[in-house]
């Protein structure tokens, strides 16, 4: 029973990055109807930003969350200024396109920059443990479930109750209507890209924070964060918090029982198991826990 | 009393010909001539492996542009449906020295049906459905590939020793009239043979009833569906031949290079092909050859090059900030999004606008 509810711990804190990382496919799906797949180029940017704000510039360690946060913000908000724009009324396929090119690109950016090297970013919970319940919580687990409850309450308040939310809610519904409402579609699009490069960079820098520390393949975690938004169903926001935690679950409580349950499927089959939950998914629930059915008409 | 002029198109039948002017007729006797004599020429063995690998390639590439230029479906999964091609070519036409054709097909055959297994999966919804469970079908492959130790040697890879013979013609020791050609011309020969082969298979499909509608159903599936055509059925079968061609691609590489591991079906692999299938012009079968030209040469030079281009690394923690693999993703990022923004018809496009340029000579505005 603890080793379970251990891997359910485990499985909470991984399904947090990957409910951040999937709310800001959502955010720019909903609002732009583009699927993101440079997320993980800025996860990793996020992440390589915070490093070298915490550990070359020596800020303290909050200060460097939320100025690596606020500069993948703007890398977002600059790309889709930039190259998305003027890709308005082009197919889904081009603009996706668009995106794995411009993951492509950063990637190897970012090993030009800051190299190939394991890295350890200077945090203030390392590898710091709290016991309760005969269970042991690691700190940053912890502090990375907590950010990810307060950062998702805030998004849900900014839709609910700010102008520009309701501007943004009102060009995912209604992009003409909101135009003819005098909603400005530029600030939206940007607004909602530097919404989801500033959540993956907080998805990013908590990852480096934990004990697999700071690698150029840290942004594959984005991939992984496909399943769990077509699991929650891909327009809805609350869907991918509850897919992210779910697939984070699966995945770490797969980990935990490896050696006993399922040796026989080779090694490491915690890796894919989101994408074996994505498949079945789409057999039973094509549009997701708590997407829209999608509607087709001639 | 004269004929009519040679480039007069009189009728559908007319329009249709592959080669239907003269000009283009004398462009297909040269490109045949090259095809012929390039061995012969050009006895360098890097500049042959490079043509041979940008043929298999070409051939990849083609099915790719199938699916994705006419049939308008993303798929991220190509580099699967290679690797398995690689592996049947492995334990079928190496493990019990089958001739080049029974394993080509295999390698096609169970191309097609894994296509075939997946499809379903991936359309039953529209849109970007099948670029993600493509996705997933990479790292699921990936993982097959590392833990079916008898079938792909697990981590450790495993040798390919499929031989290209067909009876007493063996390509890779070829003997013709007396005279012998080395490894590399008789797979040029062979690669390029085929890459006519598919292609006119391609633009075959592309001008008949089932090409049609695959066009049909890229630019609007649901006006398709109400005028007769059956979207799913021709969606899962493009996908399923695409695959195919592809795995047969995978068979030829396998064999060609006589070794594969598991780190090879990667991702990157994946938008190698679609930077091909973007940047040769999607829908268009002979732009998929240009951009297998373009892009599936690009690699292999800068490696040959990597020492004087300016600011590449290319040793381990040598000189210079960005490594040679590196440089390749990135320039496959580049050419992506600049083809997409700039000149989105790639360039068959450019090679059309400027064949037609010349066709008005001297008239412009």
């Amino acid at each position: 029973m603890t080793t379970f509810l251990q891997n359910c711990f485990a499985g909470l804190s991984l399904g947090s990055t990957y409910a951040l990382v999937a709310l800001g496919f959502v955010v720019i799906y909903k609002s732009t109807g583009v699927i993101n797949f440079a997320q993980g180029g800025l996860l990793a940017l996020g992440a390589y930003l915070g490093y070298t704000f915490s550990n070359n510039l020596a800020v303290a360690f909050a200060v460097a969350v939320l100025l690596c946060c606020l500069s993948a913000a703007l890398v977002g908000a600059t790309f889709e200024r930039i190259v998305l724009r003027r890709m308005v009324g082009q197919p889904p396929f081009a603009v996706i396109m668009i995106t794995i090119g411009l993951l492509f690109v950063l990637e190897p950016l970012i090993t030009a920059v800051w190299g190939f090297e394991h890295k350890q970013v200077d945090n203030p919970w390392n590898i710091r443990t709290v016991e309760a319940f005969g269970l042991v919580f690691g700190v940053r687990d912890l502090w990375t479930i907590g950010l990810t409850a307060a950062v998702v309450l805030a998004f849900f308040l900014f839709f609910r109750f700010t102008s520009l939310g309701l501007a943004m809610r009102v060009t995912a519904f209604d992009p003409e209507a909101a135009l003819a409402q005098g909603i400005s579609a530029r600030k939206v699009y940007a607004t909602s890209w530097a919404i989801a490069a500033a959540l993956a960079a907080l998805a990013g820098i908590l990852m480096a924070a934990g004990p697999g520390g700071l690698t150029p393949s840290i942004g594959f975690i984005a991939l992984a964060a496909f399943p769990a938004m077509i699991l929650g169903g891909m327009d809805s926001p609350a869907g991918a918090v509850l897919g992210g935690l779910i697939i984070g679950l699966a995945e770490a409580i797969t980990r935990g029982y490896q050696d006993r349950l399922f040796s026989w499927a080779g090694d490491n089959v915690s890796v894919i198991v989101p994408y074996l939950l994505m498949i079945v998914i789409l057999l039973i629930r094509p549009y997701g826990l708590l997407g829209t059915k999608e509607v087709r008409r001639i | 009393m004269a004929g009519p002029h040679r480039n007069l198109v009189r009728g559908y039948a007319d329009e249709l010909r592959l080669f239907g002017t003269p000009l283009s007729r004398a462009g297909l006797v040269a490109l045949v001539a090259v095809f012929l004599l390039l061995p012969t020429v050009l006895h360098d063995d890097f500049w042959l492996s490079v043509l041979i690998y940008v043929g298999i390639t070409a051939i990849g590439a083609i099915g790719l542009n199938l699916l994705t230029g006419y049939c308008g479906q993303i798929s991220l999964g190509h580099a699967f449906f290679i690797g398995a091609g690689a592996y049947v070519a492995a334990r079928v036409g190496g493990d019990t020295g089958l001739p080049l054709p029974l394993w080509l097909l295999a390698a096609a055959l169970i191309g097609a049906v894994l296509g075939g297994l997946i499809g379903p999966f991936a359309l039953r919804l529209r849109g970007h459905y099948l670029a993600i469970v493509t996705l997933g079908l990479i790292f699921i492959g990936e993982h097959l590939w590392r833990n079916l130790t008898p079938v792909t040697g697990g981590n450790s890879g495993t040798s390919v020793r499929a031989e290209p013979a067909i009876g007493p013609l063996d390509f890779g020791d070829l003997t013709l009239f007396g005279e012998s050609y080395s490894r590399n011309q008789g797979w040029f020969w062979l690669v390029w043979g085929l890459v006519a082969l598919v292609a006119l298979l391609a633009k075959n499909l592309v001008r008949t009833r089932p090409g049609r509608a695959l066009q049909a159903v890229r630019d609007r599936d649901q006006a398709a569906e109400v005028i007769g055509v059956r979207a799913g059925r021709y969606k899962i079968g493009a996908f399923m031949l695409s695959s195919a061609i592809a795995s047969a691609a995978g068979a030829l590489f396998g064999s060609y290079q006589q070794f594969v591991s598991p780190d090879e079906w990667n991702l990157l692999l994946s938008i190698q092909y679609i930077a091909i299938v973007i940047v040769g012009g999607l829908g268009t079968v002979f732009g998929s050859v240009l951009g297998a030209i373009f892009v599936g040469a690009l690699p292999a030079i800068i490696d040959r090059y990597s020492e004087v281009i300016p600011g590449v690394r290319t040793s381990v923690g040598g000189e210079g900030f960005i490594s040679v693999f590196a440089l390749n993703q990135a320039l496959f990022g580049v050419l992506i999004v600049l083809f997409l923004v700039l000149e989105p018809r790639g360039l068959a496009g450019i090679w059309l606008r400027t064949k037609a340029y010349f066709k008005a000579w001297p008239f412009s505005y």
